[in-house]
């Protein structure tokens, strides 16, 4: 059995991109420790041989056919946006010449 | 003078059909019972009053007109947060989808406006679908009409409170892990899970997308059944909806259950159901053998490993899905940022609640390099276990019988810790697992005056024999449950 430490909970929140405060991270540790340790349970099953289970139904590659068709209004799909210029949605500089994001 | 929200949606919309009544004085109806009573509920986020009497009132005129109107015509309905509208605000319950407009309406929403629904308004729910117990809203608490100091359930606790409370004749909820029918349970009313695939999850905003089915909350199976011919069928918007012809499901509410092999699963009469429960559920039983059917026991072996296996596909699923809300094309984004990633991160921070971010790094985590094939696929592999302790027991009788929740409805703040939350939804969420059938109805209250749910689940596709016994039951239980005392 793994156990999740503050520095796991840290790595995950990071890939999660979430910013956890000190007191969210321990809670965080004890937390999923509890559910993980739940989870454990699944280990008294031999499932070798067991096909996974990915979905309720068999799903097969849907192809439509190449058309044009109408799509949402510009001004439409950026009304939900909160920042645009009524042409674009506007992000934070993704480039910054001066060594911030890359 | 007819109080119409005490009225079945069936009721209704002959009344409405008839010219018996007016869509509007109904409609009025039902927001003088909103402004009456939902202070003290709070089912709903949000009242459409203009836009819905403008609707009835259109109903009208076609009625007036001698036009053919649709088989929810006139019928106060509410949708759950969740549900894409173009009126109102689809929130999710949610900060970070604070103020967010849909430009386009649901497939079910589509559906219900198409059937003369009249649409009330949405209702709360658990941020994303996330919970029990409709706590983890970030707008407002819900209280069970029932008793005050209770929870509703969740995560569809606004829909089924609106249905207990008379502030919708039919209520439309998502059900991932029993987010239909164990609030139903807990507010005495009927909900019903579809099969995973028989409704368009076209503008359901997802969660966990291999289990989420939208089904309706209402007072009576004869409703739910209505509900299920409006918003069943293939849709071309959703690559997941089953290519099966829509049957009309009130053919199924014979009254009978002659010939129906109804198994009892021992696996769900367990230690952690409370005896009342049991008890209830045991005569429910009962009520059925007398009207023809055969009871049976069942076996549904691996039952215990469907919490652990729903903990880790569905917060698995959340994580893929919840990353699409960065800030960027809709919803709330943190106004000090200085740089994309810091935007992502500060606005997924300050948007999500606490419920929401523990199964986002639980997702992360299980879905991680290393723990992949020890949690995940080992996940995947339980439930076709747990599929297959299904086809094994249908293949023994036509429905399942089992308590919805261990218990009837706690009292708010009760459930502290998440896996102790978690557990309560230990009967419901294998048929999401299963992608089966599954419908709750009042089968009792306890000796505190809260209702108890019974559940019967059914074969894929086959909600019209879990409709069928569920109606006969309701006919012939002969419960007095009466109504929560609101006024």
């Amino acid at each position: 059995m793994s156990t999740i430490t503050q520095a796991d909970v840290a790595y995950v929140a990071g890939l999660a991109q979430l910013d956890l405060d000190a007191a969210a991270k321990a809670r965080l540790v004890h937390e999923m420790n509890d559910i993980l340790a739940y989870m454990e349970k699944l280990n008294e099953l031999d499932t070798g041989g067991v096909e996974p289970m990915m979905h309720a139904m068999a799903l097969t590659n849907v192809f439509r056919e190449d058309e044009v068709k109408p799509s949402l209004e510009r001004e439409i799909a950026l009304r939900g946006a909160p920042v645009h210029d009524n042409e674009f949605f506007i992000v934070p500089k993704i480039l910054d010449t001066e060594g911030g994001d890359a | 003078m007819t109080a119409w929200h005490e009225k079945t949606a069936a009721q209704i919309r002959d009344a409405v059909a008839a010219g018996a009544v007016s869509a509007a004085e109904v409609t009025r109806s039902y927001l003088d019972r909103i402004e009456a009573v939902d202070g003290r509920i709070g089912a709903y986020t949000q009242v459409w009053r203009d836009e819905a009497l403008a609707q009835a009132e259109g109903l009208d005129q076609r009625i007036q007109a001698g036009e053919a109107v649709g088989p929810l015509a006139g019928v106060p309905i509410s949708l759950k947060e969740l549900i894409c509208t173009t009126r109102g605000f689809t929130t999710c319950s949610s900060r970070i989808l604070q103020g967010f407009q849909s430009p386009y309406n649901a497939t079910v929403t589509e559906k219900l406006i198409a059937a003369d629904a009249i649409l009330l308004g949405k209702v709360n729910m658990d941020e994303f679908a996330m919970g029990s117990s409709t706590e983890n809203s970030a707008v407002q608490k819900t209280a069970n009409p029932w008793n005050l100091k209770c929870v509703p359930g969740g995560s569809s606790g606004g829909s089924a409170a609106s249905i207990a409370s008379a502030t919708s004749a039919i209520s439309f909820g998502s059900d991932t892990g029993g987010s239909i029918r164990q609030p139903a349970a807990f507010c005495g009313c009927v909900g019903l899970k579809p099969t995973y695939g028989r409704v368009s999850r076209y503008g359901l905003v997802a969660f966990a997308s291999s289990l989420d089915q939208i089904g309706p909350l209402s007072r009576d199976v004869t409703d739910a059944a209505l509900a299920m011919n409006v918003i069943c069928g293939k849709d071309p918007m959703d690559a997941t909806s089953a290519d099966l012809p829509v049957e009309d499901f009130t053919r199924a509410l014979t009254g009978d259950v002659k010939g129906l092999r109804i198994g009892l699963p021992k696996e769900y009469f367990i230690d952690a159901l409370g005896s009342e429960v049991r008890a209830l559920v045991e005569a429910s039983a009962e009520v059925l053998r007398e009207q023809g059917a055969e009871i049976v026991e069942v076996s549904l072996p691996h039952t215990d490993y469907a919490v652990a296996v729903y903990y880790i596909v569905a917060p698995a699923e959340a994580s893929a899905n919840l990353a699409r809300f960065d800030g960027v094309r809709y919803g709330f984004r943190h106004s000090d940022a200085g740089n994309v990633t810091e935007m992502y991160v500060k606005t997924k921070s300050e948007g999500f609640g606490p419920e929401v971010q523990r199964r986002i790094m639980l997702g992360t985590y299980v879905l991680s390099s290393g723990y992949y094939d020890a949690y995940y696929l080992k996940a995947q592999k339980v439930r076709t276990l747990i599929k297959q302790d299904f086809d094994r027991a249908f293949a023994e009788c036509d429905l399942i019988l089992t308590p919805t929740a261990p218990t009837p409805a706690f009292e708010m703040g009760a459930k502290s810790d998440p896996l102790e939350m978690y557990l309560n939804d230990i009967f419901t969420i294998s048929t999401n697992l299963a992608g089966i059938p599954a419908i709750s109805i009042p089968c009792g209250l306890s000796a505190t005056g809260l209702p108890v749910g019974l559940q019967l689940i059914g074969k894929a596709f086959d909600e019209a024999t879990v409709l069928r016994a569920a109606h006969c039951y309701e006919q012939h239980a002969g419960l007095q449950m009466g109504a929560p005392a609101l006024g």
